[in-house]
């Protein structure tokens, strides 16, 4: 256990106007897993891409097993055993398991052969998967299996996770844990990039911080609390957010046997989902990624027109309406995916702030925009939210996805909305910006608002709902108020309670 | 090793600079062409850019042509430009400019040869409702079956074409031109004749409109929610939908206006410099208008000075044929430069050259 694998000392990247590493340097230790954690923007993309060859370092040194080890493509680091499981899947979803894990080799054997090793994995690791069937009916979980596993049978010694939870149940992440914890008893180190710190804590043997590009800590995350952790990457300590006492009002959306067809060939049809949602309170709606969280949002947004009776406003069958109608009624929403779907991307800041907020901020006068306005109110978010940004002319996509969440979320929350729908507030963005997010949707109810919170992030669904409910396959379960549920009961709300047992590990 | 790095966001200095630039380009690059022609290229270029202009000898009737050859372009261009920021491509402009001529020709002469000082007006409504008619097709069929816009507008032109041949050698036939195919001539009826508003200047109503149509459509696109709405559009047409955009009312409106302002321009051509329907009545001002529209960036401003750059290669070509000798297929190949030099040097708008080691695998 004390052999080194490999050694990184003095790594310094520097971009314009970015220092994205600064001589930052840590070992990994043969069989270890070794966390790196850190906020969005701290280094750590960075930091792993050098390691796989895809940037080149200005400074520094690694070794590997000794050697000097200096990759210049992801192949030279492959060939030296390093494999890496994205945090965004590069999978086509029309072809099948087998095709898929083939694209990804330099020299795929026969596609029989190929299905035998793959079935030969699963079962070793205990991730079980057919390799002939489709990708696009898998779900987040088991497309995350195609992805170690195309890892696996290059018989990696350093494997590379990035995020690799954020799309799983807890019990698939239990699965994940038993594979990753047999691949070290063999000898294989990993390195696991997270932002969850309990799962660390479950996980990892050592962890290194970064923040702002350099290395300012280490510890053993068992024997350090999460908060701690979290501290150490913030560098400063954040408020944890805080439900205040409230008497739930009168009910503001009522969702009432909404069903609606698939949109597109992958997408997912919505099953017959009724909820009540009532001033003051928040709902969180869990669920595995691809479950009907999007089609759900668009279809309350107003994107789509609902049948007729299945979706109330105070009352008042809003089925029928577009966006603008249930806007000035009061019903605001945000989309998951901030670029191209929240915001315009080449779009300014004050020019993004019209695209949700025109009529409520009443920024026209006979149809004409007044920029002034529309100005006053971008600058009013950005100054609210702590949006960083040189200014309200600048591009949306010039933002970081954290700063731009927050505007995007902001913009939404300065309308005062009696409902708010919102879809991954915190995806992506740093802890103490997501603190701060959850923290403005628990203000919103308490100020009488009804907030609709769907995330994939569990921890925040419990930070922040009264009651909770899981989409599966576009159906919603039981809403249930939280205090009585625990993780094993959310398990099985979001699974529907198929394919969900702990697969066995093969000794 | 030479990489193109992608900027935060496009840079204001070269989307001012690069349409400069690329006339320079062109100006280099189009004088060694002449030269190679056996041209003097300092004389080319100057026969080109400054002689239809200053040229004491003919200026005095090339310089009006300038506005008769621009106002066209720059009306078509702005109609086209609208779409083109909602990512609709309406290919078929020449098409509905020769709708726009029948239709306003045909509302004439109808009722040839009264005398009011309405009957312009009304051939002008004419000829915006030919045209747009003529736009609605691509438009209704894409709204409801989905289909290709570029295509149908396209192919609507040589439909266009065929009735223009129907028009002039049949139903618009001048009954008195002894069946010589070709309408009555507009200019020798007063009531109907776009006539040069001041003397010697080449301006007339289609001139003034096509600059009405520049500050329309830049009013439009900067202040108004429409304008708004159809540059979301066309650069995140989720986002469009998520604000509540209705993408078949921006496509109708695109269509509609493009179509309107095309048959308006054929319109002012037929009872103006044109002054009948022909079978050869048009010339191309559709074709030539989209890359007017590109050459000025889609932007109002910028199309009215590429429009009149655009005018000036056409008039300065002739001159060169003319004067120089140099083919007529060497000035297409000239414009066509223009056209390539400003795409090419667009990239610095949205990318940053950077010399040095590669750095992604």
């Amino acid at each position: 256990m004390v052999d080194t694998l490999l050694s990184i000392s003095g790594l310094t990247k520097a971009y314009p106007g970015v220092v994205a590493n600064d001589a930052v340097s840590f070992d990994i230790a043969k069989g270890e897993i070794h966390a790196l954690l850190g906020e969005n923007g701290a280094g750590k993309s960075t930091l792993v891409k050098m390691i796989f060859g895809l940037v080149a370092p200005d400074k520094g040194s690694m070794t590997w097993d000794g050697a000097a080890f200096a990759p210049t493509k992801p192949s030279d680091a492959r060939r030296a055993g390093v494999a890496m499981v994205f945090q965004h899947f590069s999978l086509f979803d029309a072809l099948n398991v087998a095709e898929n894990v083939a694209l990804g080799m330099e020299d795929p054997p026969k596609p029989r052969d190929l299905a035998r090793q793959i079935r030969e994995v699963s079962e070793t690791y205990g991730l079980p998967l057919d390799p002939f069937r489709t990708v696009g009916t898998l779900s987040a979980g088991e497309r995350q299996r195609v992805e170690i596993i195309r890892c696996l049978l290059q018989e990696p010694r350093l494997l590379i996770m990035d995020e690799p939870t954020s799309v799983l149940t807890p019990q698939e992440v239990e699965i994940l844990f038993e594979t990753l914890r047999k691949l070290k008893s063999e000898g294989t180190s990993i390195l696991y990039i997270s932002h969850k710190l309990e799962e660390i804590r479950a996980l990892c043997d050592e962890a290194t911080i970064l923040r702002r590009g350099q290395k300012v800590a280490t510890c053993v995350p068992r024997e350090t609390t999460a908060r701690e952790m979290a501290e150490m990457m913030v560098g400063a300590s954040f408020a944890t957010p805080e439900a205040k006492p409230h008497v739930p009002g009168e009910v503001l959306l009522k969702v009432q046997d909404l069903s609606m067809p698939a949109p597109g060939a992958f997408g997912t049809p919505l099953r017959s989902i009724s909820f009540e949602v009532r001033a003051g309170e928040v709902l969180g709606l869990g669920g595995v990624a691809g479950n009907g969280q999007d089609e759900l949002l668009i279809a309350l947004a107003g994107e789509r027109p609902a049948p007729a009776g299945s979706l109330f406003l105070k009352g008042q069958d809003i089925s029928a309406a577009g966006p603008v109608a249930r806007r000035d009624a009061g019903l605001l929403s945000g989309p998951e995916e901030r670029l191209g779907h929240a915001a315009a991307p080449d779009m300014s800041l004050v020019e993004n702030g019209v695209l949700t907020a025109v009529r409520r901020q009443e920024m026209l006068r006979n149809g004409f925009i007044s920029w002034g306005r529309a100005r006053g109110f971008a600058e009013a978010v950005i100054e609210r939210f702590d949006v960083r940004t040189p200014g309200p002319q600048t591009a949306a996509r010039a933002l970081s996805g954290g700063n731009l969440q927050k505007f995007v979320v902001g913009r939404e929350i300065s309308q005062d909305p009696d409902v708010l729908i919102i879809n991954q507030p915190t995806w992506g963005v740093d802890a103490a910006a997501a603190a701060f997010i959850r923290q403005s949707l628990l203000d919103l109810a308490s100020k009488g608002g009804a907030v609709v919170v769907i995330s994939q992030d569990l921890d925040e669904l419990m930070e922040v709902s009264d009651r909770f409910g899981a989409l599966n396959e576009g159906r919603l379960s039981p809403i249930r108020p939280v205090s009585e549920l625990d993780i094993e009961k959310i398990g099985l709300m979001m699974g529907g309670a198929h394919d969900m047992e702990v697969a066995h590990v093969a000794e | 090793m030479i990489r193109l790095e992608k900027r935060p966001q496009p840079s204001r200095l070269w989307t001012g600079l690069s349409p400069v630039l690329a006339v320079l380009l062109t100006m280099v690059f189009g004088g060694v062409l002449f030269a190679f022609l056996g041209a003097n290229p300092f004389e080319a270029i100057r026969t080109i850019f400054w002689d239809p202009l200053f040229n004491t000898q003919f200026a005095g009737f090339t310089r009006p042509q300038l506005l008769v050859k621009a106002g066209p372009l720059i009306l078509i261009a702005i109609g086209l430009s609208i779409g083109f920021r909602a990512g609709i491509w309406n290919i078929g402009a020449e098409g509905q400019y020769i709708m726009g001529a029948i239709c306003g020709a045909a509302a004439g002469l109808a009722v040839y040869p009264a005398s009011s000082f309405l009957i312009l007006p009304m051939m002008i409504l004419f000829g915006a409702l030919g045209g747009w008619a003529w736009a609605m097709i691509p438009g209704i069929l894409k709204t409801r079956f989905g289909t290709n816009e570029i295509l149908v507008s396209l192919m609507l032109v040589y439909v266009a074409e065929n009735i223009l041949a129907t028009a002039s050698s049949g139903f618009l036939r001048n009954p008195e031109g002894r069946g010589f195919p070709g309408s009555r001539n507009f200019k020798e009826w007063d009531a109907a004749h776009n006539a040069e508003l001041i003397s010697g200047t080449g301006m007339h109503w289609g001139v003034l409109f096509a600059f009405l149509a520049v500050i329309g459509a830049y009013v439009l696109l900067t202040r108004h929610i429409l304008g708004f709405n159809i540059r979301l559009t066309g650069e995140a047409p989720r986002a469009a939908r998520f604000s509540g955009v209705n993408p078949a009312r921006i496509v109708l409106f695109c269509l509609g206006i493009s179509g309107a302002l095309a048959g308006m321009a054929g319109l002012f051509e037929v009872a103006g410099p044109a002054g009948q329907i022909s079978i050869d009545f048009n010339s191309g001002y559709g074709f030539t208008a989209i890359i007017v529209a590109f050459l000025g960036r889609l932007h109002p401003v910028g199309i009215l000075l590429a429009g009149l750059l655009m005018a000036l290669t056409y008039i300065g070509g002739e001159l060169a044929q003319l004067m120089l000798g140099v083919p007529g297929a060497s000035i297409q190949l000239f414009q066509g430069m223009l056209l390539f030099f400003l795409l090419g040097v667009d990239v610095f708008t949205n990318y940053r050259l950077r010399l040095g080691q590669r750095e992604t695998a």
